[in-house]
């Protein structure tokens, strides 16, 4: 959060061309402005330091008022939590390229139904993110689709390759905030080093997936006794610590921003914390399935627990929970990876990595973190919109829930509870490795400046009839 | 002439039945014993001027081979074949599987063409586990990646029993390259299982790094390890192994980790020297160890074929064809 000073003068133009304002009633072509209230609903935003009951108003794409009052449709939502719309600050939503995995259009309408209002995409599409082109047209399709915002992340070097600094400038002209080759560690610490200071002129964020690939040639899973017992290939923990220590030293000696993404080791969250308290520009994330499962899933051998970095021990994933908990990882993003079934129907060896993350990263988060204790339901909320937000300098979402505030809102039960079935899901493939759970917390309705992207937990895209004032 | 064994094999000991053998980890004690005690018959046979018996007729075994491996599908084809089972090959070279197809619709098309056991060998951990998701034939692995091999290692336990007339209580060092050996997975399990101790021995680049949670010994010196063992079991070195930094040369792992007649003459009188093949002369072991009386290296052949027959036989026999 501290990391965000200086930089809002460059964002407007990342917010204007990926989401134009699109009030209420866009869809149906009406003038007037739409008017609802949730009634007697439990305000959870973080950013307003607010957690209580209250009436919300949404006038058009606004947030009117957070009070007693009610105009309009009223909507009962007692029971229901009101939070800022939640913010993901890695998916892969494939297009350009793999649109047999996923789309904008489906990527995002998979988002909005978890309840999320604003997305980050990565670079590693086919052509990749690497110039204005890709990210004006990945910006141009999620507009279209108008399910949720997109921002989109830039690569670092030309075509991933790790050796040539992409043209940042260009991409920052479009309102890219943050750069990235995920998938493909920057392996050269020179192209590292002057990847974080180019990106100063913009005080861009470099994110930099943390494998020094030397350790992890034909890496299949964590390495361990678990890895022994399977004949499977070990990712060591070392891969990842020793790639982000280099990355700490190098940003905090220029003062340039590191984002740590999928933090998956204990040694890697305590040198997060000593870097923040060394005053290191750093913030990190870390994803559910890395908070939640070990590598005692991979006994089956699907390759649906198949994922970089790889599902690690009980003792890594308490140290990220601690990480979470403290604050020294800023923020939940899914890293939601989809492959479709023959890719992933395959021997261990020659499967894809990842997983799907946009619908279930909630509900995993009250199952695992909320309801055990280790998160409040207002820190879980900060984790997943309002701390992503700040870190990547995204205005309108992550509240504050107040009047004038864009109506970028997810509302959710956190009591009720739903079973994962992957035939369900919004996105087009199937690789979620929470399929057959059982999970408490369901979106009802998510809001994209005030329309309906998600309502009564039924997806509402644009050409559907979203007139609410009239239901 | 064959009805005294065939009365006996129909009898199949209750409990012992296998729906796949897919690692020798889960197997108990006494599974091991049935699959052991049922090899013994089936050895006996092999002596006799008629090799073949009935059991099996009618049913179809396929040896779905995605790796070369000539001894052991040559092993397991004569083995289904002594049980009158139809036997298909199915190698990937030349299959559909070079047009790329996958394993999944390769299983289907076998399940489709009503098999009833595939044996699989396949350089991918874990495929055998993946088939038998998409079948409903039994699943036999002949050796998965570096995983496991589970005829290996009971064939290695037959003849290891067959000489000293017991497991329970004998000490076995497994000497070499156990990080990448599904042999020594699978050995190092069914010795465990039997009660027999074990010290595995190497380089710490070749020992998997959590091998102190193995339930086994660990030294990376042979010598003092020479004089407590009853089995020195050498595995394969593989040349590769130098260049990707596991050990200098081979000179070096000869010197080293190698058995030779200088050591040979440190072991007790009693022990003996085994390798599951193929072996590299002048590496593991020199050649005077090799041809030494107390290598059990032919004996560990000979007795593939009736410990497959074994696991054949307790997977598909007595069964409703």
């Amino acid at each position: 959060m501290s990391s965000s000073s200086g930089a809002v003068g460059h964002i407007p133009l990342a917010v204007r061309s990926a989401a134009p304002a699109a009030g209420l009633l866009s869809g149906s072509g009406r003038s007037h402005q739409s008017l609802v209230t949730f009634t007697d609903v439990r305000v959870v935003d973080p950013a307003g330091g607010r957690d209580g009951a209250a009436n919300v108003i949404i006038e058009g794409d606004r947030v009117a008022s957070v009070g007693r009052e009610s105009r309009g449709l009223r909507i009962d939502a007692s029971g229901l939590v009101l939070a800022p719309g939640l913010v993901d600050l890695h998916v892969h939503l494939r297009e350009p390229g793999g649109e047999d995995a996923e789309t904008v259009a489906s990527g995002t309408t998979a988002a909005a139904a978890g309840g999320f209002t604003a997305v980050c995409p990565m670079a590693n599409t086919q052509p990749v993110a690497d110039h204005a082109g890709v990210i004006e047209q990945v910006l141009r399709l999620a507009r279209e689709a108008a399910m949720c915002d997109v921002y989109p992340v830039g690569a670092i070097t030309r075509g991933l390759a790790g050796a040539e600094l992409g043209e940042l400038g260009a991409m920052a002209a479009v309102g890219v905030r943050c750069f990235s080759d995920d998938g493909h560690p920057v392996q050269s610490a020179h192209v590292m080093r002057q990847a974080l200071a180019y990106a100063r002129t913009w005080d861009a964020i470099i994110c930099n997936h943390a494998e020094e690939r030397t350790l992890t040639g034909d890496a299949q899973m964590h390495e361990g006794i678990q890895s022994d017992l399977l004949g499977l290939t070990g990712w060591p923990r070392e891969a990842e610590e020793l790639m982000v220590a280099r990355d700490l030293i190098l940003a905090r000696g220029l003062g340039a921003r590191i984002h740590v993404p999928h933090v998956s080791t204990a040694e890697t969250v305590a040198l997060i914390r000593a870097a923040k308290a060394r005053g290191t520009r750093v913030t990190a994330e870390a994803t559910p399935h890395h908070f939640t499962l070990t590598d005692q899933q991979v006994a089956s051998y699907d390759p649906v627990y198949k994922v970089n970095p790889p599902l690690r021990v009980k003792t890594d994933v308490e140290a990220v929970r601690a990480g979470l908990a403290d604050g020294t990882i800023d923020a939940i993003a899914t890293d939601h990876a989809p492959h479709p079934p023959e890719d992933k129907e395959r021997e261990w060896s020659a499967a894809p990595c990842g997983m799907l993350g946009l619908e279930t990263a909630l509900a995993v988060t009250i199952t695992e973190l909320v309801r055990p204790g280790v998160l409040t339901l207002p820190d879980a909320i900060a984790a997943l919109s309002t701390r992503p937000a700040r870190s990547r300098d995204i205005v309108g979402h992550g509240g504050p829930i107040a009047e004038g505030t864009p109506a970028n809102l997810v509302l959710f039960d956190p009591e009720e509870r739903w079973t994962v079935d992957p035939g369900r899901s919004h996105s087009r493939s199937r690789n979620t490795p929470f399929a057959g759970r059982e999970l408490w917390g369901r979106v009802h309705h998510t809001l994209l400046r005030g329309r309906f992207t998600v309502r009564d937990g039924e997806s509402v895209t644009p050409g559907d009839d979203d007139e609410i004032g009239d239901a | 002439m064959m009805t005294q064994d065939q009365i006996a094999l129909d009898e199949r000991p209750a409990g012992a039945g296998l729906s796949h053998l897919l690692d020798v980890d889960a197997l108990g004690a006494d599974q091991i014993t049935a699959i052991l005690d049922a090899a013994r018959t089936f050895q006996q046979l092999a002596a006799r001027p008629i090799k073949k018996v009935p059991t099996l007729r009618g049913r179809t075994v396929c040896n779905l081979f995605f790796e070369d491996s000539t001894r052991t599908r040559v092993s397991f084809e004569i083995a289904a074949k002594r049980l009158s089972a139809d036997v298909l090959n199915f190698s990937a070279k030349g299959s559909s599987v070079s047009k790329g197809e996958s394993l999944k619709d390769t299983a289907l098309t076998l399940q489709a063409m009503g098999v009833d056991a595939i044996v699989v060998r396949h350089h991918a951990a874990g495929a055998p586990h993946q088939l038998t998701r998409w079948v409903d034939a039994h699943v036999l692995n002949a050796g998965d990646g570096r995983h496991q091999h589970p005829t290996q290692a009971l064939l290695d336990l037959f003849t290891i029993r067959e000489h000293f007339g017991q497991l329970d209580g004998l000490h076995v060092a497994v000497i070499g390259d156990v990080l990448h050996s599904r042999v020594a997975r699978s050995l190092v399990q069914g010795l465990r299982t039997m009660s027999a101790g074990v010290t595995v021995v190497g380089p710490p680049t070749l020992l998997p790094l959590a091998v102190g949670q193995w339930d086994v010994d660990v030294s990376h010196d042979l010598d003092p390890v020479l004089g407590k063992a009853d089995v020195v079991y050498l595995l394969r070195v593989q040349h590769e192994r130098m260049s990707e930094q596991f050990i200098p040369s081979v000179r070096e792992y000869a010197r080293l980790w190698g058995m030779d007649g200088r050591r040979l003459r440190r072991l007790s009188e009693h022990a003996v020297i085994m390798h599951p093949g193929p072996m590299n002369r002048g590496v593991e072991l020199t050649a005077d160890v090799a041809d030494a009386p107390n290598a059990l290296i032919a004996r560990q052949v000979a007795n593939g074929v009736a410990v497959r027959m074994s696991c054949l036989y307790l997977m598909l026999g007595g069964e409703r064809a």
